[in-house]
């Protein structure tokens, strides 16, 4: 974990609303695993303003890459970065997700939660099937990436603008009936809405797959002194403790969350 | 001027008994208990750390959200959450005796009892220099703010505490009452052997579009840049009648307002929010006032401790 003024390499508009935004950081990188994140000082907002949590997209070479939704304040101020411009950075945070799946693994992933997925595709032992969600086609990000690196992509649109209309877990059904018929077993990562992230998570359970679920929590100082972020969560024996998703997550399993 | 560019300034400071090789501490609930910015900021360069908030027992905190943004600061009702005396001591001492730095726990109750009772035990706890007594909460609904906002209680609670306790006390003064003076004297005559103040103001936040309070709590504190000249001011008044020193907080976000707070009258400092954004930042105020006092010819921090000139 490092605190390091990085330099923007590269900014562009993926989207309307959604930006690629590539710094030079190093340390961060280096030490980077999918599922981990970092904590952003938002250039040009007022000194007192917080941090920003963002996934890690990627990070390769000393580069790391965010992938974000410009949703308010801190995020519209961020659109402004160009190459050159500088933002201090605390990262890499969290635990992030296991690396090797039994079976299968299955990608779900809505809206920015394609980013920390995208980084874990990349290293995840064996390949498998991601699944994007959204409400229109315009959320449906990074499809072309997974596919470079050899991923299945599946998509699904609430408004079927693109792909499947309907739910991302709809696509989590057919998938895991389809691997359950080659006799294979299945893992769940995923990240996404709330909503998502339950419905994941029940199916993880119910079929007796483990779901690796990356919770998305406000924030404030992202390394688990405040106490902003928590999250009740169950133990293997059953007892129950309070976790803090900087910290102790933001990815967990499915059985420990007492949602 | 005197040439102070060679000469030796001492930043050394006896916090009613805690002796800080510098005035600069953390503010309680916003380092945790140390060890969570360990591997961000060099610890062992701090005045004194100071930890979130303990009772006698595990406490859960309040419900999410507990936290909002708002101009020139933060919201927050995080509740208290903590591990109890004896989860502190075992899970987190370890670590807080190994930086070598004095330890002052911020400690509550829901009663004068309970206070003292947690003040006894902590006694025992090896590594602890100090209590400060949290009376100002607002984020709890039984004690916390309502202890700290009646002179009576706040004199019979540090009375309790001390009969309890060899140990230096800081009780935690409230900011939303009408005299500070009055409880400054409360609380000195009952035994505490420092002061600290601000804790955050009472404070709320709206969701317009829904027309919920923001915090699950309804209702929380306010901290940071935008309490900063209230705290000052509470600190200039109550430095006017305190014979024991003052640890001052309030919207530190740099050496400045740090440097403000003792011309007004404090002996020592504690950066809290300003943490979040900049975990370093304590130690750029500890730099900052010495770059100071040696601009400003100052050998020791007694000539900048109530140094503000009002004519
Ligand atoms: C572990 C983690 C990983 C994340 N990864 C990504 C990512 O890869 N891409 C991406 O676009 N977004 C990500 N987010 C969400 C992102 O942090 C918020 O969208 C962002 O903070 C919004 O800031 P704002 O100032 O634009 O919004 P505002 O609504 O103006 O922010 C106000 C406050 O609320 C907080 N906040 C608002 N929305 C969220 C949210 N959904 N989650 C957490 N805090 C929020 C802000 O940090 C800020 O303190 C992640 C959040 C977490 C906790
Ligand atoms: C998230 C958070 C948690 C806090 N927890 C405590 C606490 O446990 N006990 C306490 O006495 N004060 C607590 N405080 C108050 C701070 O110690 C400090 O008095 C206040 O925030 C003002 O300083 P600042 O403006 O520099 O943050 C907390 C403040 C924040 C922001
Ligand atoms: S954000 Fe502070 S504990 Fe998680």
């Amino acid at each position: 974990m490092v605190d390091m003024l990085c330099e923007v390499l590269g900014h562009k508009p993926l989207t309307e609303v959604y930006w690629e935004l590539d710094i030079a950081a190093p340390d961060i990188a280096e030490q980077a695993r999918p599922g981990q994140f970092v904590h952003v000082r938002v250039p040009g907002l007022e000194a007192v303003s917080l941090r920003r949590p963002f996934s890690i997209f990627g990070a390769e070479g000393g580069t790391l890459k965010i992938l974000y939704k410009n949703v308010g304040r801190g995020t519209a101020e961020m659109t402004r970065l160009s190459a050159g411009d500088r933002l201090q950075v605390i990262g890499p945070l969290g635990n992030g997700f296991p690396l090797c799946a039994e079976g299968v693994p299955v990608l779900v992933a809505g809206g920015y939660g394609v980013a920390p997925l995208f980084f874990l595709a990349g290293r995840l032992e064996r390949k498998g099937v991601v699944l994007i969600g959204g409400r229109t086609a315009a959320d449906i990000l990074a499809r072309d990436d997974f596919e470079r690196i050899g991923w299945r992509v599946q998509v699904a649109t609430q408004d079927g603008s693109l792909g499947t209309e309907g739910l991302v877990t709809d696509l989590l059904d057919k998938e895991l009936a389809g691997v359950c018929a080659e006799g294979d077993a299945a893992e769940f990562f995923a990240c996404g809405p709330e909503g998502m992230l339950r419905a994941v998570g029940e199916r993880a359970v119910a079929a007796g797959l483990r779901g690796w679920l990356s919770l998305d929590k406000r924030m404030v100082c992202g390394v688990g002194a405040c106490l902003a972020c928590v999250q009740k969560l169950r133990r293997a024996d059953g007892s129950t403790w309070i976790g803090r998703v900087c910290h102790d997550g933001p990815v967990f399993e499915a059985r420990e969350i007492v949602w | 001027m005197v040439d102070v560019a060679s000469q030796k300034i001492d930043m050394a400071v006896d916090l009613g008994g805690i002796r800080m090789r510098n005035p600069v501490t953390v503010a309680s609930g916003t380092f945790g208990y140390g060890q969570e910015y360990a591997g961000l900021v060099d610890v062992t360069r701090l005045g004194a750390i100071t930890v979130k908030g303990i009772r006698l027992g595990e406490w859960a905190g309040n419900p999410l959200p507990r936290h909002v943004e708002v101009p020139g600061g933060m919201l927050n009702a995080i509740g208290l959450q903590g591990p109890g005396v004896e989860g502190f001591a075992r899970e987190y001492m370890p670590f807080l005796r190994s930086t070598g730095v004095p330890v002052i726990v911020n400690i509550w109750g829901t009663d004068e009892n309970e206070y003292a009772e947690v003040a006894r035990r902590l006694s025992d706890v090896e590594g602890v220099s100090g209590l400060e007594l949290n009376i100002s909460c607002p984020n709890v609904k039984e004690g916390g703010n309502a202890f700290g906002t009646d002179p009576r209680t706040v004199a019979a609670l540090v009375a309790a505490v001390r009969r309890a306790t060899k140990l230096p006390l800081i009780p935690k003064l409230a900011p939303n009452v009408p005299d500070i003076k009055v409880f400054v004297r409360a609380a000195q005559d009952a035994g505490a052997d420092a002061l600290s103040m601000i804790n955050t103001l009472p404070a709320m936040a709206i969701d317009i579009e829904s027309k919920r309070p923001i915090l699950a709590n309804k209702v929380g504190g306010l901290s940071g840049s935008a309490i900063h000249p209230v705290a000052v001011k509470l600190v200039w008044e109550a430095a006017k009648v305190a014979q024991v020193p003052i640890l001052a907080m309030g919207g530190i976000m740099g050496p400045e307002q740090a440097i403000e707070f003792m011309l007004a009258g404090a002996a020592a400092v504690a950066v809290g929010t300003a943490n979040f954004i900049d975990p370093s930042v304590s130690l750029r105020v500890i730099d900052g006032i010495e770059a100071y006092m040696r601009r400003h010819g100052m050998g020791s921090l007694r000539e900048l401790t109530g140094a503000v000139v009002c004519d």
